[in-house]
């Protein structure tokens, strides 16, 4: 176990190297940012002084080195657009995005879970049709066009929530968090509904296909047979065994709300950190836009080892035989 | 009669199709009696699993039983509420599948798949039940049980899974077990064994078997009568011995000339020609007469019922009683 971790842990610096790498690439392929940083009137003699002092003239490796160990050390860099250094800017959005995500998540696993159960315990009836009719309208339509239907029914017509950014928020000195106020619940409702309806009929349509191909598993039938009561049949034995597909899917997933959270939040003001990027793209914000994209990464990369750690716990087959041998001595 | 556990009769399991009710077996009647081994051989689709699955309450649907019944101890079982029968599964009638490598939930070890079983059938603690569950490992022929009990079933070889659902198949202990093709996914060498095994374990609690099978050489060996099953209804049943020796039903004959006998050279191994109908075209009569060497007038028209010969039943026109002599007898 301890062996696999570290295993996977090499594996993650390694990918990050590589997002590092053009992360790096990035400020060298898009513009020069010393022209995006000064005016018209600088002089040759001005400009040449800050390449030097930004590091800008010495060779490729050393700098890319710098780099590495800037972010590893959580410094950014200097925002050019904003004068202020990135990190701190993103420490101001990276809670909002959680934030969202994490609630969008849970509402697509906790509501997605057992829609998809229900769904496979009970096909014929009409709620499953019901249910897989609505998934199929939240798996086609677009998530800023919900996003906006929502604003237009609950924010316009009926005046229930709040159409923009995060209400009122509670400073924790690390964390500004919106989930201890009533406006901050009100207000993430929209969002995270509409950030987690694509994961949500995602989630559903995958547990009812796994589900419905365990139900005719062998050793569901054999479990029936020994005369096991429904709920262990149903909840004990095949929801376990639908859960390995599920938790990798649901992994990637939370990996891509985070990183696609940009739609929503612009479509809601969210102030988050899609909004942040979508920003730094438009003034051509390198260090925003390569830190952002690192710590994207990072979070994917975390996730995916979070998951590969699960399976082991679930699935008992990935675990490494420990002395007595598999399929020995009959 | 009451000496019988299982009683069917006249079991008629349909499938409503689109395209019309496919009757996948056909008023099967018989019994089983306390602590009889009865074997049911057939080709694949004959229906043996179909009439082991309606016994136990686990037709597949659309499959339901439309006819007929199926006793325990006198008591009807057929078209219980899924809660009663569900009582009955695992407690007094135990079952073991094909596929040992797949009968075994992946995820938990022998011992929680054991214990979970006793503690749904048996008033007892957890401790009793893992207790109980070391000693039918034990009973199984499983080396080490105490060490074994916590692992998974991967960890298992073919023959030793089997064991463990022969084990988990015997956890409360049944007075009926119904095996379907027991061996059939098992090496020759560990197939001898299990069958033993189960022969064995039956005879020490009395249980009854029904024993479902293509393999007449597992059928010789461990059953007291057999079935033979021909698209979807008995053709003969009676005792092994006799059966197996001197058959009565023109297919039974076939199917015992196809067997190469040990040590004598042949040319060509003797065949039935052509295949089991299908079941949407079943023929009128007697399922078999298109393919029999011996039909007479009237098989194509008249379907034969089972008829007692000398301690065997056959359904075959060939041993109606004539007429006249029913009258008289």
């Amino acid at each position: 176990m301890i062996a696999l971790v570290l295993r996977r842990l090499l594996q993650s610096v390694v990918v990050m190297l590589a997002v590092a790498l053009i992360g790096f690439t990035l400020f060298r392929y898009v513009g020069d940012p010393v022209a995006q940083m000064v005016g018209q009137e600088t002089s040759l003699e001005e400009r040449a002084a800050l390449r030097d002092e930004l590091g800008l003239n010495d060779s490729v490796v050393v700098q890319f080195a710098r780099y590495v160990g800037d972010i590893a050390q959580a410094r950014f860099g200097i925002s050019y657009a904003i004068d202020r250094p990135v990190a701190e800017l993103i420490a101001e959005r990276l809670p909002a995005t959680l934030e969202l995500s994490l609630v969008a998540a849970l509402y697509a696993l906790l509501v997605g879970i057992p829609m998809g159960v229900y769904t496979a315990l009970h096909p014929a009836r009409l709620l499953s049709k019901a249910f897989l009719a609505v998934s199929l309208v939240g798996i086609s339509l677009p998530t800023f066009f919900i996003g906006i239907l929502l604003i237009l029914v609950f924010g316009v017509w009926l005046g229930l929530l709040p159409t923009f950014g995060r209400g009122e928020v509670v400073d924790l000195g690390w964390w500004s968090t919106g989930l201890l106020t009533a406006s901050g619940w009100k207000s993430i409702l929209m969002p995270a509904f509409t950030l987690g309806m694509f994961q949500l009929t995602l989630i559903m349509r995958l547990v009812r296909s796994e589900m419905l191909e365990v139900l005719r598993t062998d050793y569901i039938k054999f479990a029936r047979a020994r005369g096991l009561s429904d709920r262990a049949v149903n909840f004990g034995h095949a929801l376990k065994n639908t859960l390995v597909p599920v938790i990798t899917v649901t992994g990637l997933q939370l990996g891509s709300i985070i990183a696609f959270a940009i739609i929503t939040e612009t479509v809601f003001q969210w102030p988050g950190m899609g909004l942040l990027f979508l920003q730094a793209i438009q003034f051509a914000d390198i260090p925003v836009m390569a830190s952002y994209l690192v710590l994207i990464a990072l979070f994917f990369v975390a996730i995916n080892l979070a998951v590969d750690i699960l399976y082991h716990v679930v699935d008992p087959r990935l675990r490494i035989d420990r002395g007595t041998g598999a399929g020995q001595g009959r | 009669m009451s000496a019988a556990l299982l009683e069917v009769d006249g079991l008629r399991v349909e499938f409503p199709t689109r395209r019309g009710t496919l009757v996948a077996v056909d008023g099967v009647s018989f019994s089983i009696a306390r602590g009889e081994v009865l074997g049911m051989v057939g080709e694949s689709g004959a229906g043996k699993s179909l009439t082991g699955n309606a016994i136990i309450g686990l037709l597949e649907p659309p499959g339901r039983i439309a006819a007929g019944s199926v006793r325990l101890a006198g008591k009807r079982i057929d078209g219980l509420p899924p809660d009663q029968i569900r009582r009955i599964r695992g407690r007094r009638i135990g079952a073991i599948f094909q596929d040992p490598l797949t009968s075994l939930n992946p995820l938990y070890t022998v011992g929680e798949q054991l214990v979970e079983t006793i503690l749904t059938h048996l008033d007892i603690g957890a401790r009793a039940a893992r207790r109980r569950a070391l000693e039918l490992l034990g009973e199984v022929g499983i080396p080490a049980p105490a060490e074994r009990i916590d692992h998974y079933p991967h960890q298992f070889s073919g023959g030793m899974r089997q064991r463990v659902v022969i084990a988990l198949a015997l956890s409360a202990e049944p007075e009926l077990i119904v095996a379907d093709e027991p061996t059939t996914a098992l090496d020759v060498s560990i197939q001898a064994q299990i069958i033993g095994l189960l022969r064995r374990l039956g005879a020490e609690r009395g249980a009854s078997v029904l024993l479902i099978t293509h393999d007449m050489g597992v059928i010789a060996e461990t059953a007291d009568r057999v079935a033979v099953m021909y698209a979807g209804r008995i053709a003969e049943i009676g005792p092994v011995r006799r059966v197996l020796e001197s058959p009565l039903h023109p297919y039974t004959e076939g199917l015992m000339a196809a067997i190469p006998a040990v040590g004598r050279d042949v040319d060509s191994l003797a065949q039935i020609d052509g295949a089991m109908p299908r079941l949407h075209e079943i023929p009128a009569g007697c399922a078999f007469h298109p393919r029999c060497p011996r039909a007479v007038a009237g098989c194509d028209r008249d379907r034969p019922g089972l008829v007692p010969i000398g301690g065997s039943e056959v359904a075959c026109l060939l041993y109606r009683p004539e007429p006249g002599e029913a009258a008289h007898g």
